[in-house]
């Protein structure tokens, strides 16, 4: 009880202390011309006060102390001490103080590293962040308190959700918000300099870094869902265009548009209204995806907190942040004069455009796929879905072009450049179609698309594999990244042409027999756990080569709360994964099995930390290095 | 070099052939365009619950009488309403739907090609 | 000049986005099918529970008399629940109650049945879930209130005192 007490207070003096914070920020902005040293004090106090009270409801969920309504609704005694910390941030309230940590965090980080910029600007962008900051502390204590006291005290908890018991998704929330939060500074300091005209290609520079390393999380936080999502929720898929999913990819999607376009704005000083236009959307999109998660307004699997009066703060707060980022843009952005904006057609500069249009393009279907349902039921109450077939459709004819600019692209010199390396372009375009039709020819029907799609995925992967090899890069993180990609377009089209998938009932010790496969369904063990009843089926896999490989998947049925979960066992290799899983069918003696084939689903983990690594490089490469 | 990489790819090509499992593309393909109703967010396809269970047996008894893909939408969109299907059809609901990104990328491309001749003249 | 022009045209936007969004909180995001295309029977073939003939749906509404068709299972909690309200409706003259019985085993069923009452007059076994499905239903319990071969009214979950007392109304 004292905890939480202790919690409830820090939060409160961390919310005035915004307001001291904005107070002197203000007067030091149009005072002095050297900075107030209490500020930076006072932001580290308030960072320091939000890391008590997380501490605060992390002790709480330890000792499960169920005084707590939030740890009552989220945890149980029998929870494992790992999962009874990482429920802390697993629900709606306590991942909101995540974002408190890593919003003054992060600002607090910003103000130690920024020694060289103009008071002006480092002022303005803690006062912005602090509106975002008390926004979040209002929030937080208006409607979801996570020190609120019940009485009397529950004996025990109602326990956390054995889905969510799993380390890929413990780690996932704090990585995904450093990227996913993260972007918040650079909210507000694209909006402080606009304020004072200071956008340029020195600003780029500054802000790069703090755009590389919100990416880099981003990235790896996503990754982190989708592989909790394959290993855990035992459908075998990673991704399926589910609205919270979407959510975390449209700040991506705008983030690496940014990423290239901040690019573009170091070396000239082009581009300055969209750079600002991005770095205020990205921002923007994370505040509406919490705000779609949050308020109820979508049906997902994975929903927060369904609760109307959540949505409505979150919605004022979004459109306030919206209104103030348009008057600040439309007030005080001077565009830079048209002549430094000249470059030939053929320049990387036009490249990185085409990029633009693209990501633009791939962000307007995702923002309209998740979005129109909403919009559609108000105005005419008719209810549609919008799943994989509608993103599919649109998003993979482009990415044919998108993936040869990406190859090309790079190539190509500032302002002005013809196409060296015309050879070799054109051999690997020859050999990528060549071996792309013997590839799809073998093993699939849509002939015609699917070549046309490998092809250019192919082509990108041996473009960039051939510049690292000879060196021929101007920029080794750019060429990783790139190829990264390449690796994960590929690893998807593959997998998704040569996965296989049987489907069956079978009683203990019934075999099943194809052309390719025969399963074998040979025992079962049950096992009492601490918190759940586990029914293991032992199956051996035989495929035609004689091979045989022994799967258990597992299925649990717990006993806070009352639900019945089906572990997947998925034996990982280089080449495939074998992917089996079990269910009761209701009433039945027999069981439900399906087992999957699933070629190169490791290489599209990989590919994706191979992205994130090409970002950290350009990271810490030291600014004299360029 | 590069018929090293060659022959090698070749034969990872060939070595596919002890993964497959056996295939049903059109009931696949059906079974992932429907929504599992009881679920929250998941299609038949990926879906364990009883209803989808129940689902995938009706679709492989229409497909077996007959039924075609698009008899099969049909056949669920009537007793479900349009929000079972995953594939938004393209009616005078959904047409902005559909066409609003296009519309988009378009006037992309307007805008950058005016602003690339206007800078060459 | 242009630029406030702009301004304002976007502010346009946002502000329609906004009520759009403030509109779409106040909806329930709970999927009840109201809009369904047509609401005559589906026609199935079924086996009946007890004597294992087969019936087809043509011949087993008459068009004089109000139904009550339930979706209901042993295995399902609140189908027990909504039971004695189905008991209630046995003797009735005016409506006659039968029963789809979903996704069980037979033994279960039966036991079920002499346990809580038999208020079906025929009952199909739907082992498979299937014909439940061409019901449009997705769950148990659901009931259908039927006459002249058409669904007047649905209600999906268990029947209680408001609903039960709706329907009375209904076939009086």
């Amino acid at each position: 009880m004292l905890y939480s007490s202790i919690g409830y207070y820090a939060l409160i003096l961390g919310l005035g202390i915004s307001l001291i914070l904005v107070y002197f920020s203000i007067k030091n902005f149009q005072n002095s011309s050297t900075l107030n040293t209490r500020i930076l004090s006072f932001t580290f106090l308030q960072f320091f006060l939000v890391v008590i009270s997380f501490a605060c409801l992390i002790i709480s969920f330890v000792l499960s102390d169920f005084s707590n309504e939030t740890v009552f609704n989220n945890s149980h005694t029998t929870k494992p001490l790992f999962y009874k910390i990482a429920g802390t941030w697993g629900n709606h309230e306590g991942s909101l103080l995540l974002w408190l940590l890593v919003l003054t965090l992060f600002i607090l980080i910003f103000f130690l590293k920024t020694k060289n910029q103009p008071l002006k600007y480092k002022l303005l962008t803690l006062i912005f962040q602090q509106i975002i900051i008390i926004g979040f502390f209002l929030f937080l204590i208006q409607t979801s308190n996570p020190f609120n006291f019940i009485f009397p005290t529950p004996e025990e908890g109602m326990g956390l959700n054995p889905i969510l018991q799993d380390p890929a998704l413990a780690i996932h929330p704090p990585i995904l918000y450093l990227g996913y939060v993260g972007s918040s500074i650079i909210f507000s300091s694209a909006l402080a300099a606009t304020y004072l005209n200071l956008v340029s290609k020195v600003w780029a520079s500054h802000i790069k870094k703090w755009i590389i390393a919100s990416w880099v999380f981003l990235t790896l936080g996503i990754l982190l869902g989708s592989i909790w999502a394959y290993y855990e929720l035992g459908w075998g898929g990673f991704w399926f265009w589910d609205p919270v999913e979407n959510v975390s990819l449209m700040p991506w999607l705008a983030l690496t548009t940014l990423l290239h376009c901040i690019i573009v704005l170091e070396k000239k000083q082009v581009l300055t209204s969209w750079v600002i236009i991005l770095s205020i959307s990205t921002f923007t999109l994370s505040m509406c995806g919490t705000f779609l998660v949050r308020s109820g307004i979508l049906n997902s699997v994975h929903t927060f907190a369904n609760d109307p009066e959540r949505g409505l703060f979150i919605l004022v707060f979004l459109f306030s942040l919206i209104f103030i980022s348009l008057f600040i843009f439309f007030f005080f952005h001077k565009s830079s004069p048209n002549n430094s904006n000249s470059f030939f057609w053929l320049s990387k500069e036009t490249s990185i455009i085409i990029n633009n249009w693209f990501m633009m393009y791939f962000l307007s279907v995702v923002l309209i796929g998740t979005i129109y349902p909403i919009f559609l039921e108000v105005l005419s109450s008719q209810k549609i879905s919008v799943g994989p077939p509608f993103y599919h459709k649109l998003i993979i004819p482009f990415l044919i072009p998108f993936l040869m600019a990406m190859a090309i692209g790079p190539k190509l010199k500032w302002i002005k450049s013809n196409i060296v390396d015309k050879f070799y372009l054109v051999l690997f375009f020859a050999i990528s179609i060549v071996l792309s039709f013997l590839i799809v020819k073998k093993f699939s029907t849509n002939l015609l698309i699917n070549t046309i799609l490998v092809s250019s995925a192919l082509y990108l992967f041996f473009i960039t594999l051939r510049d690292f090899f000879i060196r021929k890069y101007s920029n080794i993180s750019q060429n990783i990244a790139h190829f990264g990609f390449s690796l994960l377009i590929l690893s998807i089209l593959l997998n998704n042409l040569f996965s296989s998938e049987i489907i069956t009932n079978l009683k203990v010790g019934e075999t099943f027999t194809s052309s390719k496969t025969k399963i074998v369904f040979k025992s079962i063990n049950q096992k009492q756990e601490k918190n759940y009843k586990s029914i293991i089926a032992n199956f051996s896999i035989e495929n035609i080569n004689q091979k045989i490989e022994d799967l258990s998947p597992e299925l649990r049925i717990y006993n806070q709360p009352n639900i019945v979960t089906s572990e997947a066992d998925i034996k990982t290799t280089l080449l495939s994964d074998k992917f089996i899983v079990i269910n009761i069918v209701q009433n039945q003696d027999y069981f439900n099995v399906r087992y999957q084939v699933k070629p190169f689903m490791l290489w599209i983990w990989i590919s994706v930390i191979v992205i994130s690594f090409g970002g950290l490089l350009s990271f810490f490469k030291k600014e004299h290095e360029k | 070099m590069k018929i090293f990489k060659l022959f090698f790819v070749i034969y990872l090509i060939s070595s596919f052939n002890h993964l497959e499992a056996s295939n049903d593309d059109v009931k696949s393909k059906i079974t992932k365009n429907l929504r599992c109703l009881v679920c929250q967010g998941q299609s038949v396809y990926d879906s364990d619950s009883q209803f989808a269970i129940s689902m995938k047996v009706l679709i492989d008894k229409k497909l077996e009488e007959g039924f075609t893909e698009i008899q099969i939408y049909d056949f669920f969109r009537e007793r479900y309403g349009e929000w079972i299907l995953y594939d938004p059809k393209l009616n005078k609901n959904t047409y902005v739907m559909w066409l609003l990104p296009i519309l988009i990328f378009l006037i992309g491309g307007a805008i950058i090609i005016r602003n690339l001749i206007l800078k060459k003249n | 000049m242009k630029n406030k022009l702009l301004l304002i045209f976007i502010s346009l936007i946002f502000i329609i986005v906004f009520i759009l969004f403030y509109k779409g909180l106040q909806n329930t995001n709970i999927y009840t099918p109201e809009t369904k295309i047509s609401n005559k029977i589906p026609s199935f073939k079924g086996d009946l529970f007890y004597s294992d003939e087969t019936i087809n749906s043509s011949n087993f509404f008459n068009s004089d008399k109000f139904y009550l068709l339930n979706v209901w299972s042993s295995w399902c909690v609140p189908c027990r629940k909504e039971h004695t309200f189905l008991m209630n409706f046995k003797e009735s003259k005016k409506i006659e109650v039968v029963g789809i019985n979903y996704k069980d085993k037979k033994i279960n069923a039966e036991n079920f049945l002499i346990e809580l009452g038999n208020p079906y007059k025929k009952i199909i076994f739907d082992q498979e879930g299937i014909i439940a499905i061409e019901w449009g239903a997705y769950g148990v319990p659901e009931t259908f209130l039927i006459k002249d071969k058409v669904i007047i009214k649905r209600y999906i979950g268990p029947l209680d005192e408001k609903t039960a007392k709706e329907i009375k109304s209904i076939i009086k």
